[in-house]
């Protein structure tokens, strides 16, 4: 156990000193900072659950290049999304714009988020009726129940 | 009775729903860039390292762009279906060699200058086409992967046809498959030809 655990750390210690860190702007924190906070925001269409400050793959590497290239140019965070955008599509923003064919994105979470809501109200209601009935007897009915008690008291 | 249903119901949808996500393929990622002009760059060509090639010198003309590389395992099974395709066709292909030495992730970058990158380019890359046939009117170096970017390249080959006007109609991530070749890049091509 004792040595699995090693290896298991020996891996771990190798994977980060395999790890390829992009050079920071050191001179330029500021800048470093717009690159981690733009890359958060993009997809990488490698490994496409992570982001692009987050990815290793290569084409991630490539991409933090360019943007810093970009933000070195004087470029907006705007321009940096739509150069972006218009090369990989709105998949690459983890946030999408609200259009047509994202509708379904934004709007589906909300709508069953209704239906269960609605189910909910209904079905509280229907209880709450059940359990709190409690209008007085009608005549027949109280004739019903004494002649039941009745029978249990004189069998 | 009806609420079981409703419960059944609502688990059907659900699996209907998960089955028919899990069947799309991820990597099938819509390409903004099909129906605008294809990106312009201007880059060494293989077989002569002194001329370039733009998208601009194929004006007029129907083509297509195909991104490869040596160590691209995909490519290696497309090509047959390029080289098979070459022989009978009747719009050049193109090819776009991508990343040939940074993108194998076998030499360390930092000791290579630009020109020695360059000349194991040109080495690996001609003897891979030597190797297993050339189907490329000719074949550009994209050494640092940057016209890729440009192209919306993530993953190694893609394949761009484009139209007489310079636009990109259709583009394909993965190898081309005999099917995709005759069932959607073929009659494509016949119809953008007319």
């Amino acid at each position: 156990m004792k040595r699995l655990f090693l290896a298991f750390v020996l891996v771990c210690l190798a994977a980060v000193a395999g790890a390829k860190d992009a050079a920071p702007l050191a001179d330029d924190p500021v800048a470093e900072k717009r690159l981690i906070a733009l890359s958060e925001e993009l997809r990488c269409l490698v490994c496409q659950n992570q982001n692009i400050a987050d990815s290793h793959a290569e084409l991630a590497q490539d991409l933090r290049r360019e943007i810093r290239g970009m933000i070195q140019a004087g470029k907006s965070d705007k321009e940096i999304i739509d150069f972006m955008v218009a090369r990989y599509g709105d998949f690459v923003l983890y946030r999408p714009p609200v259009k047509a064919t994202t509708l379904v994105l934004w709007a589906g979470p909300l709508l069953l988020m209704l239906v269960g809501l609605v189910a909910l109200v209904r079905y509280l209601g229907q209880r709450n009726r059940r359990v709190t009935d409690d209008a007085p007897l009608t005549a027949d009915e109280a004739r019903r129940a004494e002649a039941l008690l009745n029978e249990t008291r004189n069998p | 009775m009806n609420k079981y249903l409703w419960i059944l119901g609502g688990f059907v949808a659900l699996v209907v729903l998960l089955a028919v996500g899990l069947g799309l393929n991820p990597r099938d990622v819509p390409s903004p860039l099909v129906g605008k002009p294809a990106p312009a760059f201007s880059l060494p060509v293989l077989a002569k390292p002194d001329q370039s090639f733009g998208p601009k010198d194929m004006a007029g003309k129907v083509w297509l762009l195909n991104v490869w590389s040596s160590w691209c395992v995909s490519c290696r099974q497309e090509h047959p279906v390029l080289v098979e395709f070459s022989k009978r066709a009747s719009v050049p292909l193109v090819g776009l060699n991508y990343k040939e030495v940074r993108g194998d992730g076998e030499f360390d970058m930092s000791k290579m200058t630009p020109e020695e990158e360059k000349k194991l380019s040109l080495e690996r890359a001609g003897r891979w086409l030597s190797q297993h046939g050339d189907p490329y009117a000719l074949s550009v170096l994209d050494l640092d992967g940057r016209v890729g970017i440009d192209y919306g390249v993530y993953g190694v080959p893609e394949t761009y046809v484009i139209d007489k006007a310079g636009l990109i109609r259709m583009k394909h991530t993965g190898p081309i498959t005999p099917e995709v070749l005759s069932g959607t890049i073929l009659p494509l091509i016949g119809e953008l030809s007319r």
